[in-house]
């Protein structure tokens, strides 16, 4: 079979390729954007060699303890007593729940470890003490 | 003007290539975006009503105190110090714990300093005391 050669001059944009286009697009975007996020408060993390990298964000709750001894869990403020509360929901929620600390590094050790008994009381012992990477 | 019109043939832009920059610029995205995982210190708490009964000789006390100065033992101690002594009393002894116990006043920095030394010891077997 012998195809007709094309003679018309086609001005239009070529379409075959859009989808691909708008997939990329979509994957790269849902690569990128983390579910989620919260602002916290503001802190100065601690320094630290021996760092290990938390698996996954899935599974991860973040307690912010600014210096002033706030307590915040997903943008709320919470007394050092109710922490349990909502920690135990949580815990029940996600049994591999692991709770990420991000404790200013002036934070009073009286808070921290409030804290400790509030997350053992809520079962919750996976416990990380967010830092930053030392660099020597 | 000499230009012939068959020049003008090929009008379309290619798309055999298209599909291919589609997946270099996916990849090259892929690469530079670095999600900021957490990072920190790992540990696992003691379940509540969890006390266990350690002898004496198997409990390595580590006491922090307001200032951020550090008793391992009994003898004041420099915190860059801790993870050369505990692992060489890991060496004597591999079952011992070491018992954190810092001041209520004393500040995060220093704590996290402490365990990171007790972890560049590879020292397993932490247990937090309660502040007073």
């Amino acid at each position: 079979m012998k195809f007709s050669r094309k003679t018309k001059i086609s001005s239009d944009i070529p379409t075959a390729s859009m989808p691909d286009i708008i997939f990329m697009l979509l994957i790269f975007f849902m690569v990128t954007t983390v579910l989620r996020e919260y602002s916290g408060l503001p802190i100065k993390l601690p320094k630290a060699k021996r760092i290990e990298k938390l698996q996954s964000k899935r599974h991860v709750t973040q307690i912010w303890v600014s210096k002033e001894g706030l307590i915040s869990i997903e943008d709320r403020l919470y007394n050092l007593n109710n922490v349990r509360n909502v920690m135990y929901e949580k815990r029940a929620a996600d049994p591999q729940l692991t709770v990420s600390l991000k404790a200013d590094e002036a934070a009073q050790m009286e808070i921290i470890s409030g804290i400790h008994n509030e997350l053992r009381k809520a079962d919750a012992l996976k416990l990380n003490y967010s830092t930053k990477t030392e660099v020597d | 003007m000499a230009r012939k019109k068959r020049r003008f043939k090929g009008g379309e832009i290619p798309t055999s290539s298209m599909a291919d920059i589609a997946f270099l610029l996916l990849i090259f995205f892929l690469v530079t975006t670095t999600i900021d995982t957490d990072k920190g210190l790992g540990i696992v708490l003691p379940a509540e009503g969890q006390e266990l009964e350690i002898k004496k000789q198997n409990i390595l006390n580590c006491l922090i105190n307001s200032s951020g100065k550090v008793l391992l033992g009994g003898e004041p101690v420099a915190v860059k110090d801790i993870s050369r002594i505990v692992k060489k009393r890991l060496q004597e002894n591999p079952r011992l714990i070491i018992s954190v116990k810092a001041h209520g006043k004393s500040q995060y920095k220093s704590y996290v300093k402490v365990i990171d030394q007790l972890k560049q010891a590879n020292a397993t077997r932490i247990s937090i005391a309660e502040t007073e």
